[in-house]
């Protein structure tokens, strides 16, 4: 007797109901969000004004509490704290030349975590993420399927995901299908 | 997927994350006004697009943002190096010596795709 297996068709528009339970995606809470551009002689007063050393190596973050540092380039940091952080107060008792644009509302953030999160972004996103090439507090800019993301790791098990607000649903569903393919 | 070194990155990325960025090394004239229309069309227009070694320009753009250069062979691909952005022309003939040469990894050490326990 041929046994015959019928995929089971989903509707596009299913984001958002993942049922799934070995790993989430979730939407991260809104946050204050700071894109800081800096040259080498002023990283050492935006530190103090940060409360945080600003990490300068690539693709390493640095964190004091809520708040975190990512490095994303030479010159440039994403920094990422509560929603209501008093960091661009902090920013701004820094005497030194520096540019600090608040674009808390530009992205969107989402949590991957469970078993498996390392597979779920790499269902989009080339870069190795074992922990040995990408451990836990790494961050870089990179790419997921068709649109650039931030992505950094929180937990062996946990990623954030931060991508620009219009690219957002494409994120969620694209996190969500392949949280699908590499659910227990 | 090609493997592309990022001089600021320091460490080998996925091609996805890059732009090729044109021919490396073309100096723009100073004072640009005292260039003859030729010379000029050259600067902006006539590329050498050799087949072989060539200097590049590439922008690491979904990644550290910065633009760099890079010595490639334009018919297999292969990278003999990558150098930041106003470093000098590297020699090709030092690149190109067996002692320059890396060895290549053994194949045991190779990264493989992480299997995935689920
Ligand atoms: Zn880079």
């Amino acid at each position: 007797m041929v046994e015959i297996v019928q995929a089971t068709r989903r509707h596009p528009l299913q984001a958002g109901q993942l049922d799934v339970a070995s790993v989430s995606v979730t939407l991260a809470d809104n946050a204050t969000r700071i894109s800081l551009r800096a040259r080498d002689n002023a990283v050492s007063a935006l530190s103090k004004a940060l409360g945080i050393t600003l990490p300068m190596k690539p693709k390493t973050s640095a964190s004091n509490g809520g708040r975190a540092v990512l490095w994303l380039g030479p010159d440039e940091w994403l920094i990422i704290d509560n929603a209501d952080s008093a960091v661009v107060a902090d920013l701004a008792k820094a005497k030194v030349l520096n540019s600090a644009v608040d674009i808390s509302h530009r992205n969107v953030g989402i949590i991957v975590a469970g078993k498996g999160a390392d597979a779920v972004v790499n269902g989009g996103c080339p870069q190795d993420l074992s922990l040995k090439a990408f451990p836990v507090g790494a961050a870089s800019r990179t790419v997921l399927g068709k649109i650039e993301i931030v992505l950094w790791r929180t937990g062996e098990d946990v990623f954030r995901v931060e991508c620009w607000r219009s690219f957002s649903n494409y994120a969620y569903a694209f996190l969500q299908e392949s949280a699908r393919d590499v659910a227990i | 997927m090609l493997l592309i070194k990022c001089p600021y990155c320091e460490e080998e990325r996925p091609e996805l994350e890059f732009r090729n960025a044109g021919e490396a090394h073309l100096v723009r004239a100073n004072p640009i006004i005292e260039q003859s229309d030729d010379d000029f069309a050259g600067f902006l227009y006539f590329r050498q697009n050799p087949k072989g070694l060539q200097f590049e320009r590439w922008r690491h753009i979904h990644g550290c943002g910065r633009f760099f250069n890079a010595v490639r062979d334009s018919v297999s691909d292969k990278f003999l190096t990558v150098y930041k952005a106003g470093d000098p022309r590297p020699d090709i003939d030092t690149l190109l010596s067996p002692a320059a040469a890396e060895p290549e990894p053994p194949a045991t050490k190779r990264p493989r795709a992480k299997k995935v326990e689920v």
